[in-house]
């Protein structure tokens, strides 16, 4: 391993971090101006042109805010919550293949943290473990509201990762791989698995919403019956990184949404241009193709949310039990007579 | 034929509500779910209901009743004799004020020969009901139909606007009298 490896994954995964961070930021922008918009508002409209200034504000008022601690025994976990949180939420960007690669120096980069061969496998490891922030949370607390929102957010996540974990299964035996450079690979032009897997990508989706916690499965948080949830009792930037985390999360599950089903980097005619143009330019198109499609999906996000009312919390279960489950199996079944018959 | 009071709808927009069972794919709410995207998205591209405040001003009504102002005459000399009905009239209790004996040589200031030295509104308690106005027997007191909002300040003091604040500009008496002999 020479030192100019080391440097390039090092600049690299400074980028990547940079990049995931700005995301997050301008998302609670963009959820704000999208929300005012959905309303018939303007939404933050002063700090800077169209408000987009207004991150930078908000953050330097969580950063003037007193920092208020519950008188808890758990002063170390009530710490350690939003740093798990945050810390997991910026993990999963590792594995994440943002483009094929780039020639800088006669060197050929690839456009990826590491290539694990078990990324899918990664990926779903970190995010189970992202439930520990809020779980710690709410716990070290010690009030009854931020508990009842951190033991929901746990049942949550656990009902919705298998039908999550089920419905990759049957994506995983189309693909036959668990890397998610191969997956891009695949997907070239506008061979997107979304076609193969229309059931398989609505599963993934609802269980996608599920797990970053965002409206209508947003019952770990809900204003009007816990107050704030598990972050009740944060203020100042801990509140902050909590925030900051639900939208780092949004960010990369949208990411993982585009990479799986929607080709990731892949756009008709990438061929042509690597052939034609050079490969530089056919990758920085792509990283821009996917980080359009990453803006889709958080869009979408955004959108369902003032669209949707909150599921109450058995129709929540059902909806994860006795629906979700049951067809991720039946879409493993058919993805696999399908695929006796047709390869 | 005679409708029945069930079905008459004046409106046109009456709607039977029904408690059936719902079928399978109503169950799956997906397609509900689509239709209501739609209408989000909708609203994502009309027309947005915001005035922009302290650059646009909402459309008054003709008879918007805005800040006072202690009127002058023709000459110049302000109306008000500081008789208290005004404050007598307020249901708020917002307006005070303190009288004076006019001097000899202030009769270019003050038409009669009482005047107010103190003349005080607490904004913070006017409801800008407009019986002031109807009190004043010297035509003195009125609600202008100026569009400006009484500012956002920090202190409650800064809401007790003086005389400093009420009384009308010299200028503008001078214009109006103007005005009113050109005519």
């Amino acid at each position: 391993m020479d030192s100019a490896f080391i440097i390039e994954k090092s600049v690299f995964i400074v980028i990547i971090f940079a990049i995931t961070m700005v995301m997050a930021m301008y998302s609670t922008w963009a959820e704000r101006k999208v929300a005012a918009f959905l309303q018939d508002r303007v939404g933050p409209n002063r700090a800077g042109w169209g408000g987009l200034l207004q991150p930078l504000a908000d953050g330097m008022k969580l950063f003037a805010k007193e920092e208020f601690e519950p008188d808890t025994k758990n002063k170390f976990l009530f710490f350690v919550g939003p740093a798990v949180a945050m810390s997991t939420a910026l993990m999963t960007s590792a594995v994440i293949p943002w483009g094929d690669r780039l020639e800088i120096f006669g060197r050929t980069v690839i456009l990826q943290a590491t290539d694990i061969d078990v990324s899918l496998l990664y990926i779903f490891g970190v995010v189970s473990v992202g439930v520990y922030g809020i779980m710690i949370g709410g716990w070290a607390s010690n009030n009854k509201f931020s508990l009842m929102g951190a033991v929901r957010a746990a049942s949550q996540m656990v009902s919705y990762e298998v039908a999550m974990g089920l419905s990759i299964i049957a994506l995983v035996m189309m693909t036959g791989t668990l890397s998610l450079k191969e997956v891009s690979l695949q997907q070239q032009g506008m061979n997107w698995n979304v076609f193969y897997q229309p059931v398989g990508f609505l599963i993934f989706l609802i269980c996608a919403f599920a797990e970053t916690n965002r409206t209508p499965f947003d019952l770990a948080e809900c204003e009007s019956e816990l107050i704030g949830g598990y972050h009740t009792e944060y203020s100042s930037m801990k509140m902050g990184f909590y925030l900051f985390a639900e939208y780092a999360n949004m960010f990369i599950s949208s990411t993982i949404l585009a990479v799986l089903y929607f080709g990731g980097y892949n756009y008709p005619g990438m061929h042509w241009m690597v052939e034609n143009v050079g490969v530089n330019a056919a990758n920085i198109i792509g990283i821009g193709v996917l980080f359009i499609k990453i803006c889709a999906f958080i869009f979408f996000y955004m959108w369902v949310r003032w669209t949707i009312p909150r599921f109450r919390y058995d129709q929540l279960m059902n909806l994860g039990w006795k629906i979700l489950i049951p067809l991720s199996i039946i879409n493993i079944i058919i993805t696999g007579i399908c695929i006796l018959a047709f390869k | 034929m005679s409708a029945s009071i069930q079905s008459i709808s004046l409106s046109g927009r009456k709607k039977q509500v029904s408690n059936k069972e719902m079928t399978f794919w109503e169950r799956l709410y997906l397609i509900a779910i689509i239709k209501g995207l739609a209408i989000t998205i909708k609203h994502f591209f009309r027309k947005k209901a915001t005035i922009h405040y302290p650059e646009q001003t909402r459309a008054f009504s003709p008879v918007w009743r805005g800040r006072h102002m202690l009127k002058r005459d023709e000459q110049g000399r302000e109306n008000c004799t500081a008789c208290g009905l005004c404050a007598l009239s307020c249901p708020a209790e917002a307006i005070t004020m303190k009288a004076e004996e006019r001097k000899p040589g202030e009769e270019h200031l003050y038409r009669e020969e009482k005047y107010a030295s103190i003349y005080e509104i607490n904004m913070l308690r006017c409801i800008f009901c407009g019986l002031c106005e109807e009190a004043c027997p010297k035509d003195a007191i009125y609600l202008t139909l100026s569009k400006e909002l009484v500012p956002s300040m920090y202190e409650r003091e800064d809401f007790i606007f003086g005389k400093d604040k009420l009384v009308m500009p010299l200028e503008m008496a001078m214009k109006n009298a103007q005005l009113k002999n050109a005519n």
